[in-house]
């Protein structure tokens, strides 16, 4: 079953309308709704609820004052860092100050979702409004601060540096500087944020279900914050219809208070986020700017690289630092430079907080350090794949440690990965080789083509653990349970074609359970392309603890040696002699002696009923033993595993109007060995769209006040079948020597290099350099205008064909037309 | 996001829905295909008193094809208007902007009438009735009228409806022999509100252009016709000069900035699809005139006979 | 309502916490508005018998005349299959058949929609003998094909590529991709779709019966 494509346990159930969303859950609960903020910046002077009162259907009107014992204080910094000087979180409901459009301010409960917002409508918010910080450049200035607490707007500054990059750069006999920005949008699911929270006043506990990515998490959370022993807080993940990052954040402000007001009112509560509150009140991942100093010699490898960037981390940071930590790591890719140091200031401003979504900082990284690589190439007048080539880590080289420390707190140590086979394959696939010929032919039917590249390493399956559980019941039913949460990856299929395989059941006696607290507890979340490589791994672990005792159980049974034995089907067989066999089932009877029968095969382990060697001088459970067939381990990694891919694109601009079309779309891909090759696939596509939506059309837009001016999907423009080119894929497997199953992270690999290949591609076709992504048709048509009035200077090959270009300027195009732009002019 | 309160009426007849609106309204909103309307209630970015639910009128679904214009009423939905032949033979431009209009299930449920009603800058069919020269009927407990396309858009959303009154049909005026036309329109992701969109009919006559207007989605804050007949009268289609066309609609145009795009990159769109469009409505103009019956080349968007 | 409003809430300055005091007095203010089977009411609004079939099976609630189409199937019919991503008519995930024809469930009112004939996700699957669910041509391609991941759009899929396949039994790729082209998904980056479209066509044929 490992390594086999086949179709996913969990569609029958969704395909038929059978999906248990956090909305389909909870029908007869009171509803909430929410009070936001109009205004970016503003001290509250008065909150006026008459007119709200007056509604029929209003339970419960709740402001921060309500707000007692811990659900009063702000909410948790989750990972905090010696290099946060000063973080900052808000208040689930705001105490004083609100710092973002969209920040929750009361909070009503009412009979149903209507009438709430018909509350919230008539509720009375006297603002003072303050000034605003809105976009990097007002921040850096720090005329005006976000927080009183954060001088110059900087949440943290950090430095790591290996080897002196400075001195790496001057001594180099090349030199380039660029100033590049990079933008992302946001994770955007399809299923917005949703809790729903059931009071037991008999138990005194809650039961409370959440569209998160980590359960575990927000149950501790939601613990502390209530004042409730864990004990008395179960949290369950339901069907969730995407996650993308996220909701890995927790507790969301509504995830504190939807299970405090359950509580206080002795009720059901629900809150289900509409798409307005997701865009002004969940979180998004945005800008940064970043300067790049890098020495190369004359086959364009790097002797010194120096990336000082600035992140707008939005108004507060309860991720803390993690998405500008992994820029800085991951962006070094498939890449040895000789000195390294990144410098980075995260800052605050007056906008919805960033926290990871799907990349997670590496596509900003590998923006920086792609974009460096074409520069290098185009100003040696060399092959953009031999300049990387000539750059890469090689397989001897492997394990390669990189002298800093990565998003886990742990050393950055690729490995394995075989990079010169993955850009040899990617080359292939695309015809790199090719294109010149290509686009002699394009420039003749009077069209603009480019191909782009861009490479990148992708640090997963970081710990600290995950653990799975696997129960074989006396049907032969074999339960299995893991506690990170599942977002449309399959779990419940690749989990099972593990268990299939490890324990020699059929996948359609194995049920999984992912996500839920009363199945199990110790878990950390699903986020960084993990599940695969820390659930797959305990699962397996676990999964062969269960077999041992199955075969030392029924070899005690059968009184052969349990070496002899083997499990085809669900039968515990001897190997060479089918005849003498058990069925799995039986060994999960016998494996719980028994007093009482509850049925008719439990007969079988009750104390009259003679079973073997029923030696009458040992315990029916010996020392050292569990009743029952069960298996629990974990797996803990000593440091993150490394995924690899290439990607490629060839793209058209149309000469008058600038629009931008994909023609073609490749990867190659490398996550080690792949449980289902088919959901790895659907992994890729999906990645490769979001990366094509945050390259051409997706963009969160500020105004000066703060306001997010396109806060819906009419103005937010999330790519359609339409805008997704298809995409071409092959794979790579250098499986990984860290865990038991020698896999690596496939979840966000289809988005990181996407802008980096957009933009290089783009620049091919047009002649002139990209350093800002994303690019419309509009700003594309505005970069050909500066261009041709000399205001931007173009590439030194000008759109002359890559591939065999040479040093030489005077090369003349196959195709004996003139290029409109040739410009020779080095790039500052 | 959900509505706020209404009381919903469901007239069964366009006397009841007047008599209706000479009471509410002032706070009522017609709700016919509600594809426009129902995202504004939705979001509170409008909160009528009352709703005049017209869906129930019998009688205002038909689509009436004459020699002069395809006459439809208030219920026909895009799609149907989109799938129905003789209209489209004697009207190839409605389907040509219609293909334009949201996507095909929006379009499902969309009227074209609630389309003019709604009189956004950015849809497609206000330039389509401005160009073909049609009317709208209005009724209310006053009486009717018919209000000419000029007179009926006042500017961005807003028409020359009064608050008691509501359209319940609207007349395409169709082209004198020799006429091609075509549409065109440039747009972010498929389906999207146009950045800038171009209507043409050109007249062809013995081989010789004697009409050529055009009018425009997205550009202009109200739609208006562009008439470059002096400018092209008397060329041949394959000698025509449509860039300089396209630069008189270049000037004509007011477009503005937003953050999808500059109102430069959108004049400059303008530019480049009067020349498309003028161009095909040419080419289109010329093989209606010599296609024998039953023959057609139907090439999406781009006009010619429906088969 | 009132009572509260009287003794408990009659001003609204905060600091005075007087809603905390008055819990006791929500919770039984909640539980008079719930009706017997779970749903809840409002006093104010009045309500609306909506008769309507879908799936044909004829429903009676009672809603008010602001309820969407969508609510009504998810809350008020408990059809929960159905999704709602965003209440503009843009994401598609709530489309749905009306006589047949797929719309968008989210920009229709309740009380309009009863004068037709609603088709849902759930009810595209057809009973066979034994009265086990036979999955439609659609739903078995998106299964084959791993047409889906979280399975949030896939209902709003599902009903346009079956509405779609009846008037186009034989698409291109081309004409496939266009087809899903007004439905937004985050997961599958749409190839994977495209090729359920094509092979739900295939099964159709297979079946040698209209879906």
């Amino acid at each position: 079953m490992f390594g086999a494509p086949v179709q996913r346990r969990e569609d029958p159930r969704l395909v038929t309308g059978s999906g248990r969303y956090l909305d389909d859950l909870g029908q007869g609960a009171l509803a909430a709704a929410f009070v936001r903020s109009p205004y970016a910046h503003a001290r509250i002077l008065d909150i006026d609820v008459t007119a709200a009162i007056e509604v029929p259907g209003v339970i419960a009107i709740y402001t921060h004052e309500d707000l007692d014992g811990k659900t009063g204080a702000r909410l948790p910094l989750l990972i905090p860092h010696p290099s946060m000087t000063n973080p900052m979180t808000s208040y689930c409901l705001t105490r004083e100050v609100v710092k973002h459009v969209g920040e929750a301010v009361v909070m009503v409960v009412a009979t149903d979702r209507y009438v709430a917002e018909d509350a919230c409508e008539r509720i009375k918010v006297d603002y003072e409004q303050l000034p605003v910080v809105v976009g990097l450049e007002a921040s850096r200035a720090a005329e005006l601060l976000v927080h009183a607490e954060a001088p110059g707007n900087v949440s943290a500054h950090m430095v790591q540096e290996v080897g002196d990059a400075a001195a790496a750069i001057a001594a180099a006999p090349h030199r380039l500087s660029l100033s590049l920005q990079i933008e992302r949008s946001a994770s955007m699911p399809m299923e917005g944020k949703g809790v729903y929270a059931r009071w037991d006043s008999d138990e005194q506990s809650i039961r409370m279900y959440t569209s998160t990515q980590t359960s575990t998490g927000v149950r501790a959370a939601v613990a502390a914050k209530l004042g409730m022993p864990l004990i008395k807080v179960e949290c369950i993940a339901p069907d969730v219809g995407g996650g993308f990052g996220v909701k890995i954040v927790h507790p969301w402000p509504e995830e504190v208070l939807i299970p405090w007001a359950a509580r206080r009112l002795d009720a059901e509560v629900k809150w289900v986020e509409d798409r307005r509150e997701h865009f002004i009140s969940s979180a998004h991942e945005r800008a940064q700017v970043q300067d790049v100093e890098v020495g190369f010699d004359d086959t364009g490898r790097v002797l010194g690289l120096s990336v000082k960037f600035w992140h707008d981390n939005g108004a507060y940071t309860p991720y803390g630092i993690i998405v500008p930590i992994i820029t800085s790591t991951q962006l070094l890719g498939p890449y040895k430079p000789g000195a390294y140091r990144c410098e980075f200031f995260s800052m605050y401003t007056n906008t919805v907080m960033v926290t990871p979504y799907r990349g997670a900082g590496r596509p900003q990284g590998v923006y920086a350090m792609e974009r460096t690589m074409d520069s290098i190439a185009d100003y040696l007048g060399l092959d953009r794949t031999d300049v990387r080539s000539a750059n890469f880590i090689q397989v001897a080289d492997m394990p390669y440690d990189h002298g800093l420390l990565f998003q886990d707190g742990r050393p950055l140590i690729y490995d394995s990965g075989d990079f010169p086979a993955s850009l040899a394959m990617l080359k292939a696939l695309v015809g790199w080789d090719d294109f010149a010929a290509y686009r002699a032919q394009a420039e003749l039917e009077g069209r603009k083509v480019g191909l782009g590249i861009g490479c990148y390493v992708e640090g997963t399956g970081v710990g600290p653990y995950e653990g799975g559980h696997i129960q074989i019941e006396t049907t032969g039913r074999v339960n299995v349970s893991t506690g990170l949460t599942s977002q449309g990856q399959g779990h419940q299929t690749v989990f099972a074609q593990i268990v299939a395989d490890e324990l020699g059941v059929s996948m359609d006696d194995v049920f999984v359970t992912t996500g839920d607290t009363r199945r199990f507890a110790y878990a950390v979340g699903t986020f960084a392309s993990r599940a695969a490589v820390m659930s797959g791994n305990a699962i397996a672990l676990a999964a062969r603890n269960v077999r041992e005792k199955a075969l030392r159980i029924a070899g005690d049974a059968l009184e052969v040696d349990p070496r002899d034995l083997e499990i085809v089907d669900g039968i515990v067989r001897v190997k060479g002699d089918p005849e003498s066999s058990m069925a799995l089932a039986t060994v999960a009877v016998l494996s719980n002696p028994l007093r009482y029968a509850f049925d008719e095969s439990a007969k079988a382990a009750t104390q009259f009923v003679g079973i073997g060697s029923a030696d009458p001088s040992k315990p029916p459970v010996a020392e050292g033993e569990e009743p029952g067939l069960e298996g629990k381990d974990y797996y803990s990694p000593p440091r993150a595993t490394f995924a690899n891919g290439m990607h490629a694109a060839i793209v058209e601009t149309d000469p008058e109007t600038a629009e931008i079309t994909i023609l073609r779309y490749c990867v190659v891909h490398d996550c080690g060995r792949m449980i289902n090759p088919m959901i790895v696939e659907g992994q890729v596509h999906g990645g490769v769209a979001q990366g094509v939506g945050g390259a051409l059309y997706e963009r969160m837009v500020y105004d000066d006040a703060g306001q997010l001016l396109n806060a819906s999907f009419m103005d937010f423009l999330m790519p359609y079948a339409s805008e997704v080119p298809h995409i071409e894929t092959d794979h790579l497997e250098t499986p990984s020597p860290l865990n038991p199953l020698g896999i690596k992270g496939a979840g966000e690999a289809g988005c990181i290099p996407v802008s980096a290949v957009i933009a290089s591609a783009i620049e091919d076709a047009e002649g002139f350099p990209i350093t800002s992504m994303p690019i419309s048709p509009d700003e594309l048509w505005d970069l050909r205008r500066q261009h041709a009035k000399g205001l931007l200077s173009g590439l030194r090959r000008g759109t002359r064909s890559t591939g065999t270009t040479t040093q030489s300027s005077a090369q003349t195009n196959p195709s004996n037309q003139t290029n409109p732009s040739n410009q020779t002019n080095p790039i500052d | 996001m959900k509505p706020s309160a209404f009381v919903h009426h469901a007239p069964r007849g366009v006397d009841e829905a007047t008599a209706l609106l000479a009471e509410v309204g002032h706070d009522a909103k017609v709700l016919a295909g509600g594809q426009s309307l129902i995202p504004i209630l939705n979001m509170r970015l409008s909160a009528p008193g009352h709703i005049v639910d017209i869906n129930r009128i019998s009688g205002l679904d038909t689509i009436e094809v004459t020699p002069d214009a395809v006459h439809i009423g208030a219920l026909v939905r895009h799609a149907q208007l989109e799938r129905h032949r003789g209209a489209i033979a004697s009207l190839p431009l409605l389907r040509q902007a219609l293909v334009n209009v949201a996507h095909p299930v929006i379009r499902n449920r969309g009227t074209t009438v609630g389309s003019l009603a709604h009189a956004d800058p950015s849809g497609e069919m206000p330039a389509v009735l401005v160009l073909t020269g049609g009317y709208v009927d209005l009724a209310s407990s006053r009486g009717t009228r018919k209000v000419t396309a000029g007179d009926f858009f006042l500017g961005p959303m807003e028409s020359c409806l009064e608050e008691d009154e509501m359209a319940t049909g609207a007349s395409f005026g169709t082209f004198p022999a020799g006429t091609g036309t075509a549409f065109a329109e440039s747009t972010r992701r498929h389906g999207d509100y146009a950045l800038a969109g171009v209507a043409a009919a050109v007249t062809v006559v013995d081989g010789l252009i004697i009409a050529a207007r055009v009018s425009f989605v997205s550009v202009t804050s109200t739609p208006g016709v562009l008439d470059l007949g002096s400018s092209l009268a008397g060329m041949a289609p394959e000698d025509a000069d449509w860039a300089s066309a396209a630069g008189l609609a270049r000037e004509h145009v007011d477009p503005e900035s937003d953050i999808h795009a500059s109102a430069g990159y959108r004049r400059m769109l303008v530019g480049v699809l009067t020349a498309r469009v003028l161009a095909e409505a040419a080419n289109n103009a010329t093989a209606s005139s010599t296609a024998s019956a039953g023959a057609s080349a139907n090439t999406n968007g781009s006009g010619g006979l429906s088969p | 309502m009132s009572e509260m409003t009287q003794s408990h809430l009659t001003e609204s300055h905060l600091t005075e916490s007087h809603l905390t005091e008055s819990h006791l007095t929500e919770r039984e203010m909640a539980e008079s508005e719930m009706t017997e089977r779970g749903s809840t009411r409002t006093e104010a609004e009045p309500l609306l018998e909506i008769v309507m079939r879908v799936n044909g099976v004829m429903h009676t609630a009672a809603a008010p005349a602001r309820r969407l189409l969508s609510d009504f199937l998810r809350h008020d019919l408990r059809l929960t299959g159905t999704h709602v991503g965003c209440e503009h008519g843009v994401c598609g995930a709530c489309t749905v058949l009306v006589d047949g024809t797929p719309m968008r469930s989210c920009l229709m009112f309740a009380v309009t929609a009863q004068d037709h004939e609603i088709t849902t996700v759930e009810g595209l699957a057809t009973l066979d003998g034994t009265g086990a669910p036979t999955m439609s041509p659609v739903q078995q391609a998106f299964i084959e094909c791993h047409g889906l991941q979280c399975g949030f759009c896939t209902p709003g899929f599902l009903t346009t590529i079956t509405a779609y396949l009846r008037e186009n039994p034989e698409p291109t790729e081309t004409e496939a991709r266009e087809a899903i082209s007004g439905n937004l998904c985050r997961c599958t980056g749409y190839q994977n779709i495209v090729k359920s479209v094509l092979r739900a066509a295939e099964i159709t044929t297979e079946r040698g019966a209209p879906s």
